[in-house]
């Protein structure tokens, strides 16, 4: 009889620039089944570093993605949504071992995932006809107004729902052209992780998503103080991220939004744009 | 053969002609290099090197695309690289093609950043003797401290050591008291030994420094390139008592690599070295880097390209 097979776990790292690296500090956190506590893997802990590498990849990747056209845009969003549905079965399980809820809860959560960002695929092309406007003004001016990416935005995922969460937060953030940093949920990271491996297979240049693990506290101030980093998304719910927050960016004027990351809302793409008035002369 | 044997017998009377080569230890070579840029500097002396790197570099600008006011805002970046609250020093000296030598002779009036001109028909140095020998002597004439001159490439690789050496001794003669800098174009000349030997062939021919790159060839500086020539140059000091400067150029871009390079100089030829006057870095986009890591230092977070100077 052939030896029983050893089977291979995964040990899940960091998504920095469309690369999966180990935490820089070399430190792992242990993920556990929830209702068993049983080990479940070992995954990447984040520091202030891994942080600051994320931005920057966020920072190269931005201004392409920006000038990327919005309908190919759409396209890539929707890619993502594809990969999420052909994860459905891993996805699904990682939710329900580590949060607990149900099968058909878990995939319940990732249908929602892959339903989220194509109906954000279907804004790329909307946005500045939706929000912008042309303006009546009483000079010979062709005044028009239109909403711009605000850059590259870190986001802070909650805890529950783990991986919809992520992408309800995420979605209307990346689809006007911002490059996104994301703190996966403290408590249950590895969805997450199997989030990025469907963004890293999908159409998403490098860079545009990157995702970290490790303990929100040790990073948020740091998001709030980091001058490249120019908006903050907190969707964690949290009371002291939120003062660490609102205190940090205080001396920078970077823009802060919290959020229920679990509505769906085209107005939440409002909040990490610019919007932009150009008076053009004319003349008759 | 024995390294320090070699290159005694070669600076006796012009030994690099003779095609006589110090072997270099590529293996051993790398994984010092290696092991320099695993050292990590914090906090104080973090930032005590990141100032002595700005004091030693060598702003440069050489585009075919240079205007005289591409140069103005380069020297004003020079002389002021930030914000005075951050306390940083100027560079050593702000480096141009000849014909806009005399602009920055103008922007650099009085502030103690000298002037550096590349010549010789820079970067091939493709050109005949006399016209490269006219280029230094004009660039020197409208004001230039310093002369980057390329090498003849074309004539070290066809074997014709003489000839190179002469014309770096030409070259010599016409910068009178400015300074010399040899640019080898290490890139070019293909092993280890070969740019071991156009070192040496520079430093006998009388070079103030040698240098690796135009910066229009890659690799340009690495590490371990910068180590042969720093031999090369503790060799000759053994030698003949004589202190040549070093200067690594083009592709630098990192505070990290910066300091990663003053740590090798240090642990190669000495604290003596470790002035403007005997280590210059040739770079552009570096200093955006280390004025970028004095303000983290200075300010304690991380920054933004919003908020510094186009480089």
């Amino acid at each position: 009889m052939p030896p029983a097979r050893l089977r291979i776990l995964k040990t899940s790292k960091l998504f920095i620039g469309g690369k999966f690296p180990r935490a820089e500090s070399g430190r792992v956190l242990t993920a556990v089944d929830f209702l068993t506590g049983a080990h479940l893997a070992h995954y990447g802990q984040a520091s202030i570093k891994d942080l600051r590498d994320a931005v920057a990849a966020a920072r190269s990747a931005q201004r392409a993605w920006a000038a990327a056209a919005p309908s190919l845009r759409g396209q890539i969003l929707y890619r993502a949504a594809e990969m999420i549905e052909g994860r459905m079965a891993s996805l699904a399980a990682v939710i329900s071992t580590t949060t607990g809820v149900t099968a058909a809860a878990a995939e319940a959560e990732v249908a929602a995932c892959a339903d989220r960002l194509v109906h954000f695929a279907g804004w790329a092309d909307k946005i500045s006809a939706v929000f912008g406007s042309v303006n009546q003004v009483a000079t010979s001016h062709f005044n028009f107004t239109v909403p711009e990416p605000t850059g590259v935005v870190a986001v802070l995922a909650p805890d529950r729902p783990s991986a919809l969460g992520l992408i309800g937060a995420v979605a209307p953030v990346l689809v006007a052209g911002n490059t996104v940093v994301v703190v996966a949920s403290d408590a249950f990271p590895l969805a997450a992780m199997e989030l990025a491996e469907a963004f890293a297979t999908s159409d998403l240049p490098a860079g545009v998503v990157n995702i970290l693990t490790g303990k929100r506290a040790e990073l948020v101030g740091t998001m709030a103080s980091h001058l490249d980093i120019n908006a903050v998304v907190d969707a964690s719910d949290d009371p002291t991220h939120r003062t660490t927050l609102r205190l940090g960016v205080a001396g920078n004027l970077k823009r802060v939004h919290f959020r229920d990351a679990t509505r769906e809302a085209g107005t939440d793409i409002l909040d990490t744009v610019e919007m932009k008035t150009v008076w053009h002369p004319v003349s008759w | 053969m024995k390294p320090r044997a070699a290159s005694a017998l070669a600076s006796a009377s012009a030994p690099a002609l003779s095609g006589r080569r110090v072997a270099v230890d590529q293996t051993g070579l790398e994984e010092r290099a290696r092991y320099f840029q695993t050292r990590s500097l914090k906090h104080e002396a973090k930032r005590e090197g990141l100032r002595l790197a700005v004091s030693m570099m060598d702003l440069t600008t050489l585009e075919g695309a240079d205007t005289p006011g591409k140069v103005a805002a380069v020297c004003q970046k020079a002389m002021h690289p930030m914000a005075d609250r951050y306390d940083c020093p100027a560079v050593a000296a702000v480096c141009v093609y000849p014909s806009l030598v005399s602009t920055a002779r103008r922007c650099l009036a009085g502030s103690g950043v000298r002037v550096a001109s590349v010549a010789t028909g820079f970067p091939s140095g493709q050109f005949p003797l006399a016209l490269r020998l006219e280029d230094v002597r004009r660039a020197v004439g409208d004001g230039a401290d310093e002369i980057d001159m390329v090498i003849n490439r074309g004539a070290f690789l066809a074997g014709e050591f003489r000839r190179v050496f002469d014309e770096i001794g030409l070259v010599r003669e016409r910068c009178g008291a400015a300074c010399l800098k040899v640019i080898l174009e290490t890139g070019e000349l293909g092993s280890f030994g070969s740019v071991r030997q156009a070192s040496d062939l520079a430093l006998q021919a009388g070079a103030d420094f040698i240098k690796t790159s135009t910066g229009k060839v890659t690799p340009a500086a690495t590490l371990p390139v910068t180590l042969v020539m720093l031999g090369a140059i503790r060799d000759h000091h053994e030698a003949t008592g004589r202190m040549a400067g070093m200067k690594p150029a083009g592709g630098l871009r990192t505070s990290r690599e910066a300091l990663a390079y003053l740590v090798a100089v240090n642990e190669t030829l000495g604290e003596a070295w470790l002035t403007p006057q005997w280590f210059r870095f040739g770079a552009s986009s570096l200093l955006t880097d280390v004025t970028w890591q004095l303000a983290k230092c200075h300010d304690g977070v991380y920054q933004s390209a919003d908020y510094f100077s186009l480089p």
